[in-house]
């Protein structure tokens, strides 16, 4: 059986229509167009805003936009500048909740096959990649350029795509998603390193267990040598760690990176132990080892030579760590879209492309995208970063240059709008646009 | 709120456009500028949930009544289809637009007191009459050429309150070949079901004019799973068009004569039958 149910899946109700090439789904909004859920109106309203998308526009703008929108909002003459901005210097900056090792900084990110761009750092509980961008669009051969254009406009589009990075991980990323790293389903994000955990939870192990270890592949924190188990009298227990110790209870490097326990690459947590000091340790001396997340657990008891031995843990130790993964916000994958509009963009909107730019600098004029609030960067020109699962699904479509083409909307009072050079023979009232 | 929903006025401003998903509703209330507030209020609100209450439910909404069924829009679409189940194959999605008009327009009445309101769900339409007023509907008896055909005046003391069309080349499938099945009845879900299963028998069984395709190879989630359903009606003689009304009006009298439906009008290619015992409500005539 080779065949493969051509049909797609319409995620923008909770119908979820199936649609078959061709065709469109209950709402006659979404279509499936070769493959690709399209929508089938020209426009989309929110509330008394008309967004973007499905505008049209030309490349280069050198026409004004095709919509310049009139609409009467609180007496004030508002004026909404729709057009869709083409653009080649865009990008997507991915954050994924994982403490897994990925892959290090600076490692290429491929989707089939080709580089779409690369790991650039790790934030608290994320790992953060950096794809697209006009070195990728346009900079590194068609292949690529075509490869990268697909991969942003499924990203930005709500799709999911897979990337494998240079030495690390492969993972299935989507806006709003948990990450699929390696073929597992990432849960919760950490609650925080080892031994933060460690300093929120002493006080609940307390009298429960002599000795914790939270392992983390960035600081595995140990209970009775950590602060928090100090002001708790919690006594020595002659545990020793295999790594680099920071301050007293926590220690760097305990493992190497990777999807074990705590974003580590170990499987079995008593590796990271060295023997217990025969000073301080006794026989049946009990000890809790814990993952940042509380996905991994165990629990030990030393026996008579002092090693610890597999236990089953005490339920009241059990709810302890569930508190743990309970307070672990769920992993997900989130994508800003990120893109400057050009000169050319600009001018379809006012006949001062500068005026403009300096008028969104002074926040006289308010940008969207797909009606979406959007970041825009300090400094010169008009770059900005949006969150793709708050515009309309498939807001994003793209040109063979290669470039995505995004919704960009530029909102400002009538008399502000004259004064920017704007197009006032084009202005047109909202509802000759928006038809009967 | 519900971020899906649009909610926009028609260029008139008098007519609100509200849409979740598939539901495309219109509602007009003439009433005091306060109550009219009031009573879009509502609507929207009700709107807000309507959608998600009925994804809730749809895997059992798509079986074959009768179904026992949690949501108030749900319970309205078995109750509409609960008097043509035992006879003939008929899920509770056969009431679905009509359904959701009365549900909308309940909450509104709830909310304030109206003159007259209608709201209309992409042709299935509820509609509400204070004593002494009535509505005029325009009719459109070829929905792939619409035009106004035909129009129908409603009285506050007729019974009706809804209006449905079911045609094979509309929104939803038909196992029949009536371009139109316009049915009046006591609420709009009643009107929906009630159109739906004339059209259904207004039919040629096995006429080499007639293309048809089973529903799940349209759309692969359909409620009328296999069944063939029509997708194209070529030329047909007079005497065929008059067979196939011929059955459809047989059916509509039935339920005329069972109380399920106040009226019915049945389109095929041009030719008409209507069915109705009430001739002063139904002056239906044909536009000139």
């Amino acid at each position: 059986m080779t065949d493969i149910d051509p049909s797609i899946r319409c995620d923008a109700c909770p119908v979820m229509c199936y649609i078959k090439p061709g065709r469109t789904g209950a709402c006659d909004r979404y279509a499936n167009a070769d493959g690709v859920l399209t929508r089938t109106d020209p426009h989309v309203f929110l509330g008394d805003t008309i967004t973007a998308i499905g505008a049209g526009t030309t490349y280069p703008d050198y026409k004004p936009a095709p919509f310049i929108v009139s609409a009467q909002v609180e007496g004030v003459d508002m004026i909404t500048v729709v057009t869709e901005g083409i653009f080649s210097y865009c990008g997507a900056k991915i954050k994924i909740d994982t403490d897994r090792h990925l892959g290090l900084e600076r490692a290429a990110v491929r989707a089939g096959g080709e580089v779409v761009g690369h790991v650039t750092t790790a934030e608290y509980g994320s790992q953060m990649l950096s794809l697209g961008g006009v070195h990728h669009l346009t900079g590194s051969g068609k292949k690529s350029g075509r490869v990268t254009c697909e991969t942003l406009l499924t990203l930005c589009n709500g799709g999911a795509v897979e990337l494998s990075i240079e030495n690390g991980a492969t993972l299935i990323a989507q806006a709003g998603a948990a990450p699929i790293i390696d073929g597992v389903p990432e849960q919760k994000m950490r609650v925080g390193c080892g031994s933060a955990t460690i300093g929120m939870f002493a006080q609940q192990w307390r009298g429960l267990v002599d000795e914790v270890v939270v392992v983390d592949d960035h600081i595995t924190g140990v209970l009775s040598e950590h602060q928090a188990g100090k002001l708790l009298d919690i006594q020595e227990t002659g545990i020793r760690i295999q790594g680099r110790r920071s301050t007293p209870g926590r220690y760097f490097e305990v493992a190497a990176p990777g999807t074990g326990w705590g974003g580590t690459d170990i499987t079995e947590p008593r590796q990271i132990l060295g023997p217990f000091d025969k000073d301080h340790a006794r026989p049946g001396l009990t000890m809790l080892m814990v993952s940042t997340t509380g996905e991994h657990a165990g629990y030990f008891v030393l026996d008579k030579d002092l090693r610890p031995q597999p236990r089953a843990m005490p339920a009241p130790l059990a709810d302890a760590v569930a508190l743990i993964k309970d307070n672990c916000e769920p992993a997900l994958c989130s994508v800003l879209f990120m893109a400057g509009a050009g000169g050319s963009l600009r001018s379809g909107v006012t006949q001062n492309p500068v005026r403009l730019t300096n008028a969104v600098a002074a926040a006289i004029v308010r940008v969207t995208c797909g009606g979406a609030p959007v970041y825009i960067w300090p400094g010169g020109g008009i770059t900005f970063m949006v969150d793709v699962t708050k515009l309309p699904k498939n807001a994003f479509g793209y040109v063979p240059t290669p470039a995505l083409v995004a919704p960009i909307e530029f909102t400002m009072p009538r008399t502000d709008y004259e004064r920017l050079g704007g197009h006032m023979a084009d202005v047109r009232p909202l509802a000759a646009v928006r038809g009967a | 709120m519900n971020p899906r929903l649009h909610i926009a006025w028609l260029a008139d401003g008098k007519r609100l456009h509200v849409q979740d998903g598939p539901i495309d509703l219109v509602i007009q209330v003439f009433a005091s500028p306060d109550a009219t507030a009031r009573a879009l209020q509502a609507a929207v609100l009700r709107m807000s949930t309507v959608l998600g209450e009925l994804c809730a439910e749809l895997s059992l909404l798509r079986r074959a009544a009768p179904q026992s069924l949690r949501g108030p829009v749900a319970r309205r679409m078995n109750m509409a289809v609960l008097p043509f189940c035992a006879a003939r194959f008929i899920t509770p999605m056969a009431a679905v637009a009509g359904a959701v008009a009365d549900e909308v327009l309940a909450a509104m009445l709830a909310a304030a007191g109206l003159e007259r309101a209608y709201v209309n769900n992409g042709g299935d339409i509820a509609l509400h009459l204070a004593p002494g007023t009535s509505f005029t509907a325009g009719m459109v008896t070829r929905l792939e050429q619409p035009r106004l055909d035909a129009q129908l005046r409603i009285d506050s003391d007729s019974p009706t309150r809804g209006i449905a069309t079911s045609g094979w080349s509309g929104r939803s499938f038909s196992l029949g070949i009536a371009d139109a099945v316009t049915v009046t009845a006591a609420t709009a879900a009643a009107a929906d079901a009630a159109a739906t299963m004339i059209a259904n028998m207004v039919d040629l069984p096995g006429h080499p004019a007639i293309s048809r395709a089973p529903a799940t190879s349209i759309d692969p989630q359909s409620d009328l799973g296999d069944r063939l359903v029509t997708t194209a009606v070529g030329p047909l003689t007079m005497s065929e068009k008059q067979e196939a009304l011929a059955t459809g009006a047989a059916l509509a009298e039935n339920y005329l004569a069972a109380g399920l439906i106040t009226g019915a009008a049945l389109c095929v290619q041009n030719q008409s039958r209507i069915v109705n015992h009430h001739q002063r409500e139904h002056a239906l005539a044909r536009h000139p």
